[in-house]
């Protein structure tokens, strides 16, 4: 048999790797998404001090460095047994709805929406940044630089640095804010809410005017039936920084709602000998292959998945926006991937609006920013929404606070099998009788995008942009086309 | 005149540096309009044989981030070597290892098997091999390497930006004294030629001489932002480390942990900030610490190895010996 040869690229980039294998007429028959890298945070973190996971565990990526520091310092809270100050617990809160619309605005206008804002058909040349602010004009182009700019300015007061902050910890965080700066990160909130408004705008416009999109979104390729997980508040609405997991049923029927210290019942890993992925599924239903359906355990994370799960959003425009946006699609829950970006924006908005609570209430001023820990500490598990998913820091520890068991479940994990999946079905409704168009790789490409993929997370690269290589053997196992960017 | 060619690449990073560099903003675009980027996998269509094209030394600098883990990441770099006038190591991971560094500590055998057969989610013991079969159809997996090396454990560098990720004032520093041609003596860390401590806010607060009786761990005690860390007794790495960063973890009321690498004429910052420690313990003025009083005090940090050498194992004298170690295994 021919020796499949892998691309230098891919090899060299450690990024993604899309395999496909065709039958005899010609037609799709396996198709595999591999990720080629592990950097190994579970083992080196073993013996170091537990107190410093929320500064070493953000360098798993550049991009979501604020998700892991504070599943981390969550995990921190429970080890120690102890609850953030009423204050401390706000600015955290403060920090990661910053995070939040910042990252989310990263993903819509330089990685998602050259997809739909140039559109799905543009050369690849034009389908990035460049092409959207063309699209858009400078001055929205200028106004989402300075947008993420004053958000991310938000987390730096903070956290030291918006690459990889530092304040976290457990009981607290080590540095509060003045009226001043409260009055600042205010004004900053009143224009993100109005930014995100703008931004849903665009994508009616641009989008749902454009019937050809809007079969895109709602049709065949890009549908999967499967649960859907995400946190929510006790009145079952979308929250990023704490709640209960909840998951639901393709059909939105509540599934499981537990306590993220239970997560071992739920949730189980299956791993495949061709990736250094793994890919989780209900444990309670189990892991059936890479398939859809309710007899499946395969379920999906992130801001659909995050809608789907909830009865809504706690914030007023939000709560409006999630409404319109289900009655558009057809009702709840909707199984649509490419839809993922159109409840990014809706999260968007849920986030500059919480921004604003949070931060017009004056008592954040207070110096009370730490208990601090009493208790031996023995295991702590932290959960958060990562922008990309569920993400679960999970530890143990000796007496002195030295860990000796580290479990991370990344958000990205949480759609690896859809993602796969969503890859080989776009491959098959676009592979026939053993032709391959150029556009294929376009819309191979869309159906994970959409997901928003952070392979830093996995591997190391900027979510959407990974230099992706597509291979396609006959067969007989023949290399017959390769498309690479 | 052309403009100058520029190539951005990574190896082993979280996406940090590279978010550092879109963090530029407006400046982004204007050092973009200077000069000519051939190649930065992360924002641009590329191709290596595009730079396998290029004459040799044709690209002015490559800016290479993230530390060397795997054959395949150490081929990129000598290709980019041999094609740039000049190599900049770009943030901690490819100045001293950065976090990634201290996997080496643990051998690779041991990481997959925690790591796909101890880990509690785990449904089964399957671990992801290098060649495997599904459904009959070879795939293919590139090998996990069994040490980080630093960018100059592994090619010629010769200037270095620190940080992780390295901040906007650093880079631009960086970038203009190319585009100007005004280029330091190689081997220069574009920073400051100064320790943390030197230029730490918190410095004036720092007593001439004073003495640790005991060691605190930052979530232990709640720290007096108007006092320097090591007089607190928080383990702070601004003694052995150089300035430049703005003292951002400072500025957050925590201690540094040394991202910037060693300070100035410094070559092993763990050792460094051992014997700094060593010095300040808690013992009268004119007496010397005893080994004994020295160990006593090692012993009540958990984790001096991750602590001491949290970004710079692999290029310290620890991570030395590891990497001989490893060049006994091959030979
Ligand atoms: S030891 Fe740390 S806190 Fe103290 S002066 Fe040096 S850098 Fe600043
Ligand atoms: S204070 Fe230390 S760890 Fe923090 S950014 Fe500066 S050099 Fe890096």
């Amino acid at each position: 048999m021919k020796k499949i040869t892998i691309d230098p690229i891919t090899r060299l980039e450690g990024h993604g790797k899309i395999e496909i294998f065709l039958d005899d007429k010609g037609n799709v028959k396996n198709a595999y998404l591999q990720i080629p890298e592990l950097r190994g945070f579970e083992v080196f973190s073993l013996g170091r001090a537990a107190e410093e996971m929320p500064r070493i565990t953000p360098k798993i990526c550049g991009v979501c460095p604020t998700a892991h520091h504070m599943a981390s310092t969550k995990a921190l809270d429970d080890l120690y047994k102890i609850e953030p100050t009423e204050t401390a617990r706000k600015i955290r809160e403060i920090i990661y709805c910053a995070f939040m619309v910042e990252d989310h605005a990263l993903h819509f206008y330089f990685l998602g929406s050259p997809d739909f804002i140039v559109g799905p058909g543009a050369p690849a040349g034009s389908r990035n940044i460049l092409g959207v602010i063309e699209k858009v004009g400078l001055e929205t182009g200028k106004r989402v630089i300075e947008m993420r700019k004053r958000l991310r300015s938000i987390i730096t007061f903070f956290g030291g640095r918006v690459i990889h902050p530092v304040c976290g910890l457990p009981g607290g965080v080590s540095k509060g804010l003045d009226e001043n700066e409260r009055k600042n990160i205010e004004g900053i909130a009143r224009d993100a809410i109005d930014f995100a408004k703008f931004s849903l705008d665009a994508f009616r416009n641009i989008v749902l005017k454009n019937e050809e999109y809007v079969k895109l979104i709602t049709g065949d390729i890009y549908r999967h039936r499967t649960y859907y997980m995400g946190l929510v508040d006790k009145n079952n609405k979308v929250n990023f920084y704490d709640g209960k997991i909840r998951v639901v049923n393709p059909d939105g029927r509540e599934f499981a709602k537990f306590d993220v210290k239970d997560f071992g019942d739920h949730i189980a890993e299956h791993k495949e000998e061709w990736s250094y992925v793994k890919f989780p599924y209900l444990k309670k239903i189990g892991w059936k292959g890479f398939t859809d359906g309710e007899k499946s355990g395969v379920y999906r994370v992130a801001p659909l998945a995050r809608l789907n799960a909830s009865d809504g959003m706690a914030t007023e425009y939000a709560d409006k926006e999630h409404d319109a946006m289900f009655k558009t699609l057809g009702g709840k829950p909707s199984h649509h991937t490419l839809a993922f970006h159109w409840a990014r924006l809706v999260e968007m908005l849920y986030a500059a609006e919480r921004l604003l609570e949070l931060s017009s209430d004056k008592s954040i001023t207070s110096k009370d920013l730490r208990n601090l820990p009493e208790r031996k500490p023995e295991e702590g598990i932290g959960v958060v929404e990562a922008p990309r998913g569920t993400l679960i820091h999970h530890y143990r520890t000796d007496e002195r606070g030295v860990l000796n068991y580290v479990n991370l479940l990344v958000a990205t994990y949480g759609n690896a099998a859809a993602i796969s999946m969503s890859i080989t079905k776009a491959a098959e409704n676009l592979i026939k009788k053993g032709q391959v168009s150029d556009e294929i790789l376009n819309k191979v490409e869309m159906a994970f995008r959409a997901y928003d993929p952070c392979m830093a997370c996995a591997t190391h690269s900027l979510p959407g942009q990974m230099p992706l290589t597509l291979n396609i053997y006959d067969h007989e196992r023949h290399l017959i086309k390769k498309l690479s960017r | 005149m052309s403009k100058p060619k520029v190539a951005f690449y990574w190896c082993a990073s979280c996406g940090g540096c590279e978010e550092a560099v879109v963090d530029l903003n407006e400046d982004l675009l204007q050092v973009a309009e200077k000069v000519d980027i051939v190649f930065w996998p992360v924002a641009l269509d590329f191709k290596r044989s595009d730079v396998e094209k290029l004459s040799d030394r044709s690209i002015a600098v490559s800016f290479i981030n993230g530390a060397i883990r795997t054959r395949e990441q150490e081929e990129m770099v000598r290709l980019l070597r041999k094609k740039s006038a000049y190599v900049a190591a770009f943030g901690s991971c490819a100045h001293i290892g950065g976090i990634p560094g201290l996997g080496n500590q643990f051998a690779k055998e041991k990481l997959l098997k925690l790591i796909y057969e101890d880990l509690e989610t785990n449904d089964d013991r399957t671990v992801p091999k290098p060649l495997s079969k599904a459904d009959g159809n070879e795939l293919e997996i590139p090998e996990i390497c069994e040490y980080v090396r630093t960018l100059d454990q592994t090619i010629d560098v010769d200037y270095y930006i620190p940080g992780c990720a390295p901040p906007a004032d650093i880079i631009l520093k960086g970038l203009t004294a190319f585009l100007k041609g005004e280029l330091p003596p190689k081997g220069t860390v574009f920073a400051s030629d100064k320790s943390l401590c030197d230029t730490c806010p918190l410095r004036d607060k720092k007593p001439d001489k004073f003495s640790i009786k005991e060691l605190k761990r930052p979530h232990e005690v709640i720290h007096d932002p108007e006092k320097c860390f090591l007089s607190e007794g928080i383990i702070c790495l601004g003694p052995a480390t150089r300035s430049g960063c703005g003292e951002r973890c400072i500025n957050a009321n925590m201690p540094c942990r040394g991202c910037f690498g060693p300070s100035p004429r410094v070559y092993d910052q763990g050792a460094k900030i051992l014997s700094a420690i060593a010095s300040l313990l808690g013992i009268d003025e004119e007496e010397i610490a005893s080994e004994e009083d020295v160990s006593r005090l090692i012993d009540s940090i958990p984790d001096p190895v991750g602590l001491f050498y949290m970004y710079s194992l692999p290029a310290s004298n620890l991570g030395d010996k590891r990497r001989n170690d490893e060049q006994k295994d091959n030979s």
